[in-house]
């Protein structure tokens, strides 16, 4: 998503003068394009995340709209108050890139994990919180929002290659995008691990289980309508984030689920324990914390057995 | 304006909204008198090239909303206002408010904005200046320092500090906190103009702010040398009155004091 973020970004800015670039030092051979092409209009700050913040505050009140880059814990986490009392209670539009948002980083350990960053912004009701799943969609999303009122997070992905089946770069803010349709359960998966939600699906599929398949990157506004209907409609909704299970994805569904009175069992798949420090790939950070394809079609099972479902359903 | 009708309110307003914060507003009270009395240039608070004004120490706000009402910006009604129930007049500045750019309150943000709003003005080449107040104290912050090496890095000529240095801060006296000494030669070391001035003589505040070059050359800090709760005999150089509020006898032994300093 990253260089497909930054090549929108020129796009965007090719036409819109009040786009600017800032960085915290981050970004090496990511940025450069943008740098290259408006020299005049990007800014490498310094390893400096609270001036950033605040500078881009700066920049926003006088009409600008400053994209504010870094890893996810140090564009969201280490500004945190920053993002609180400047771009949110001014309600301006700079937007927070945090790259490498959940497990990405995953031989960096604790301190470059975005695990926390969704949760901690969400009880900001003032920030829009977006978390595309591919490249293709971090594009769309990207052009339908540049010009929104207000803040934005754009939680991304270094990758430029994966994407989601069947997405096809969809996007609607405050919508859910469905990929798959199933009546056994329903999957709802945040960010770049919708492909090992994707992958869950397909296991199950072979199994003769039928599972929905939305993919939600547009965390705030929350897309409201599109959870209570399709939770209504199943047993068992499956969660799945790189992130915390608190505060994320899960605890956004589970709290729809409470308030629209459904009888859906909710499973929430995310980090469950403190992390211990033990480093690795994303992909053996996935099996370890039980969000690998296998391990999450291994809990819908298991969550359906316990609720009784019948297997062999059909899936649509 | 005068420093006493800004004195005069900053009093009033304590004293019937039974809120403290009366010696940090009294020691910046003659440097918001010189500011918004000839320096600012903003004729209109909408007008998108007005100078920028940021209060970075928002608890001396009091200051700031008695020099909006003397600029005519907010009615006596507003400033009654202040500390009650559904009120934008806090003890520390709302940008909602007609005349307040940015919120504060937080201290070590307000320099932050002040930098980015510099920026702004150059790369939409105004000539527009940025003033941030910030308090002494409020440099233990480190976030003050992100900005101050980035203003004199990227030559932010256009961003003016004043620091009310009145060795003040919320626990004790800042020598003894937090040595700041020694401050001038510090924000020097870090590539800004920098002087010092009386803090409480409007006219040398207001000839330093003016002479300042603000087309080129480096960023600008007026170390303002202030006395916490100034023209107020017994809040002079007192730790309690960051925070105390007046009984009836101390304010009328306040008033009195003030019409005197005059």
């Amino acid at each position: 998503m990253r260089n497909t973020f930054i090549r929108t970004l020129i796009e965007l800015a090719e036409r819109d003068e009040r786009i600017l670039l800032l960085t915290s030092d981050l970004g090496y051979m990511a940025l450069e394009t943008f740098a290259e092409r408006f020299p005049q209009r990007f800014f490498n700050v310094g390893i400096a995340e609270q001036n950033m913040i605040g500078l881009a505050t700066g920049l926003a009140e006088a009409g600008f709209i400053p994209f504010a880059y870094s890893i996810a814990p140090f564009a969201v986490l280490r500004p945190y108050e920053f993002i609180r009392n400047g771009p949110i209670a001014h309600h301006l539009p700079v937007r927070i890139v945090g790259m490498g948002g959940g497990l990405e980083y995953g031989y960096d350990g604790i301190s470059h994990y975005g695990h926390d960053d969704i949760g901690v912004l969400r009880v900001q009701p003032g920030i829009t919180i977006l978390t595309p799943a591919d490249y293709e969609q971090a594009r769309s999303a990207l052009l339908s929002t540049c010009h929104l009122p207000g803040p934005i997070y754009y939680r991304l992905s270094k990758d430029d290659h994966s994407i989601i089946p069947e997405l096809n770069g969809r996007f609607e803010l405050g919508r859910t995008e469905c990929i798959t349709q199933g009546k056994d359960l329903l999957i709802i998966a945040m960010g770049s691990i919708a492909g090992e939600a994707y992958q869950a699906v397909q296991d199950l599929k072979q199994q003769g289980i039928g599972a929905s398949l939305l993919v939600a990157a547009s965390i705030n506004p929350p897309p409201l309508d599109d959870l209570r209907k399709k939770l209504s409609g199943h047993r068992l909704a499956v969660t799945v984030e790189a992130h915390h299970i608190t505060g994320g994805l899960g605890s956004m569904v589970a709290e729809i689920l409470a308030e629209s009175g459904g009888r859906c069992k909710l499973v929430r798949c995310g980090i469950e324990e403190p992390l211990d420090g033990v480093v690795g790939s994303q992909r053996y950070l996935y099996d370890k914390y039980g969000l690998s394809g296998q391990m999450i079609a291994a809990k819908a099972l298991a969550a359906l057995q316990q609720i009784g479902s019948s297997k062999g359903s059909t899936y649509e | 304006m005068e420093s006493v009708q800004i004195r005069r309110i900053i009093l009033q307003q304590a004293k019937r909204a039974g809120v403290g914060h009366i010696g940090s507003a009294l020691s910046v009270a003659d440097i918001i008198s010189a500011l918004y009395g000839s320096v600012l240039s903003i004729p209109n608070p909408g007008h998108p090239d007005r100078d920028r004004f940021i209060l970075s120490n928002g608890h001396a706000a009091l200051a700031l909303y008695a020099a909006l009402y003397l600029k005519g910006w907010l009615t006596e009604g507003d400033l009654d206002t202040y500390c009650s129930n559904n009120s934008l007049l806090g003890v520390h500045p709302e940008s909602r408010v007609t005349g307040i750019d940015f919120c504060t309150g937080s201290l070590g943000q307000g320099l932050t904005y002040g930098a980015g709003a510099a920026l702004a003005a150059r790369l939409q080449q105004s000539r527009r200046r940025i003033f941030v107040l910030l308090s002494d104290g409020e440099c233990n912050e480190g976030s003050i320092w992100e900005a101050v090496m980035f203003a004199a890095h990227h030559g932010l000529s256009n961003l003016i500090v004043v620091i009310d240095l009145n060795g003040q801060q919320a626990f004790g006296y800042t020598s003894q906190v937090l040595n700041l000494h020694p401050l001038i030669a510090r924000w020097q070391a870090f590539g800004w103009d920098a002087q010092a001035v009386d803090g409480h003589n409007v006219e040398e505040l207001e000839s330093a702010m003016n002479a300042l070059e603000t087309t080129s050359g480096p960023p600008h800090v007026i170390v303002a040398n202030t006395v916490a709760g100034k023209g107020v005999s017994f809040m002079e150089h007192q730790i309690k009155w960051h925070y105390w509020p007046m009984s009836d006898e101390e304010y009328r032994q306040a008033i009195d004091d003030i019409e005197d300093f005059r």
